[in-house]
């Protein structure tokens, strides 16, 4: 039986902090912002789409693996996008052709990061 | 740094040479068809993001400057800080904050170790460091060990108190006033008062230094 | 709201494992503690984050640890402190 949970991680061992490493002072980058306003937009009072708890709930649920792989704002993302999926705000097959146009839209293209972990 | 959100369009120029990533794709994607379906509109989207930027570590500056300054205004501060940075004009959104006082005796740290939480409505989004795994997990466990990562030293017979962030209230530290600061005025000692030093892992600037 | 616990109260937090999303820290559970202030009511997160309404509300308290009744080996001062915010539903009366 599991008794701690991955991400309910106060106590245990870990290195040291880095006060003045990358992201100490960074501003974040536009997509990590749009990121976190649009949790605010579907969380608010107008929209109540999605609560705190819920975004957080998912989050733990991507499992150990996918936690610490993700960065803050892919968790976040990631989440978000189950959510509105469950609740019948998005499909996931237009999710799927949209992203698909984004990137071959992107001048630089997509990176291999799409495809799915063994 | 400031980037520019003025219009909603997607292609951020000083991004387009990097290869979109499979997350920052789901980002575009989903605030796109949230706006399509007519759920939010890009207007919403473009306020929100600017009200993001306009958050900063300079709100939360000025909140403790006037406490230092005013003893009544700090009284009120302490019960509830929203309310209080109203008075300054500032926003600070409607997720409850409290502030908690480092006093002779007692020095604050905020951690969150489940999450992240964070008083980003007054003082901006949290720096990577208090979102990694080594912040979350040592901070409750040896916080003087942390602490001087940070370059902090608390006397041993100072309680370090540590506030774990787990529900529905954010936390801030109000610092001490620095020694050497009585002929400051209001505008110089929120100079003094870093975003590090309301997280509780450092102490405000010195005067002069 | 009736808060079943006052201030000053000596309080455990229960020794639970429930398998989903609580907000009650591991490294508390277990732990005996002081309320040292009633924060209000709020909705449930167990059962918000699953999409109910978190009626009814619960009380959250700040609850009080000794830090080195936390840890073993706790190599900091003697008066420190941890302080958690923790829901109703976690806390039991501690024998006096």
């Amino acid at each position: 039986m599991v008794l701690r949970r991955h991400h309910d991680m106060g106590g245990l061992d870990a290195g040291p902090v880095d006060p003045s490493g990358p992201g100490a002072e960074h501003d974040y980058a536009p997509w990590e912002k749009k990121v976190d306003a649009i949790l605010r937009l579907v969380s608010d009072q107008k929209r109540r789409i999605i609560t705190v708890d819920e975004l957080r709930r998912g989050i733990e649920e991507l499992g150990p693996g996918v936690y610490d792989e993700l960065s803050y704002y892919e968790r976040w993302i990631a989440s978000i996008t189950n959510l509105l999926v469950e609740k019948g705000v998005i499909e996931i097959d237009e999710l799927g052709r949209r992203m698909a146009e984004i990137t071959a839209d992107w001048p630089a293209g997509g990176v291999a990061d799409a495809e799915p972990k063994a | 740094m400031a980037h520019d959100h003025s219009h909603p369009h997607p292609h951020q120029p000083d991004l387009e040479e990097t290869p979109l990533t499979h997350y920052q794709a789901m980002t575009e994607a989903v605030g796109q068809l949230l706006i399509e379906k007519g759920i939010i509109t890009g207007e919403e989207l473009r306020a929100t993001l600017e009200s993001i930027d306009s958050k900063s570590p300079a709100g939360g500056a000025r909140v403790v400057a006037r406490a230092w300054v005013d003893p009544d205004f700090k009284a009120r501060l302490l019960v509830d800080v929203n309310k209080a940075a109203e008075e300054l004009g500032i926003d600070a959104g409607i997720i409850p904050i409290r502030a908690v006082e480092n006093t002779a005796g007692v020095h604050n740290v905020i951690v969150c170790t489940l999450c992240s939480c964070y008083p980003r409505n007054l003082i901006g989004l949290p720096p990577d460091w208090y979102k990694a795994r080594s912040y979350r997990s040592r901070a409750v466990r040896e916080p003087r060990a942390v602490l001087a990562e940070f370059g902090t030293a608390i006397p041993d017979d100072v309680e370090l108190r540590v506030h774990d962030s787990t529900a529905d209230l954010r936390y801030m530290v109000l610092p001490a006033r620095p020694a050497g600061s009585e002929g400051l005025d209001e505008a110089a000692l929120a100079e003094l008062v870093t975003r590090d030093c309301m997280i509780g892992v450092t102490l405000p600037k010195s005067p002069g230094a | 709201m009736t808060a079943r616990f006052a201030i000053g109260a000596k309080v455990s937090v229960r020794a639970a494992y429930p398998p989903g999303h609580v907000r009650t820290p591991f490294f508390v559970r277990g732990k005996t503690g002081v309320v040292t202030e009633i924060m209000g009511a709020y909705r449930n997160p167990e059962a918000l984050a699953y999409g109910r309404d978190g009626e009814p509300a619960l009380p959250l308290y700040r609850v009080q640890f000794q830090t080195a009744e936390l840890w073993d080996d706790y190599g900091g001062g003697a008066a420190d402190s941890t302080v958690v915010d923790i829901y109703e539903n976690w806390l039991d009366p501690a024998e006096a």
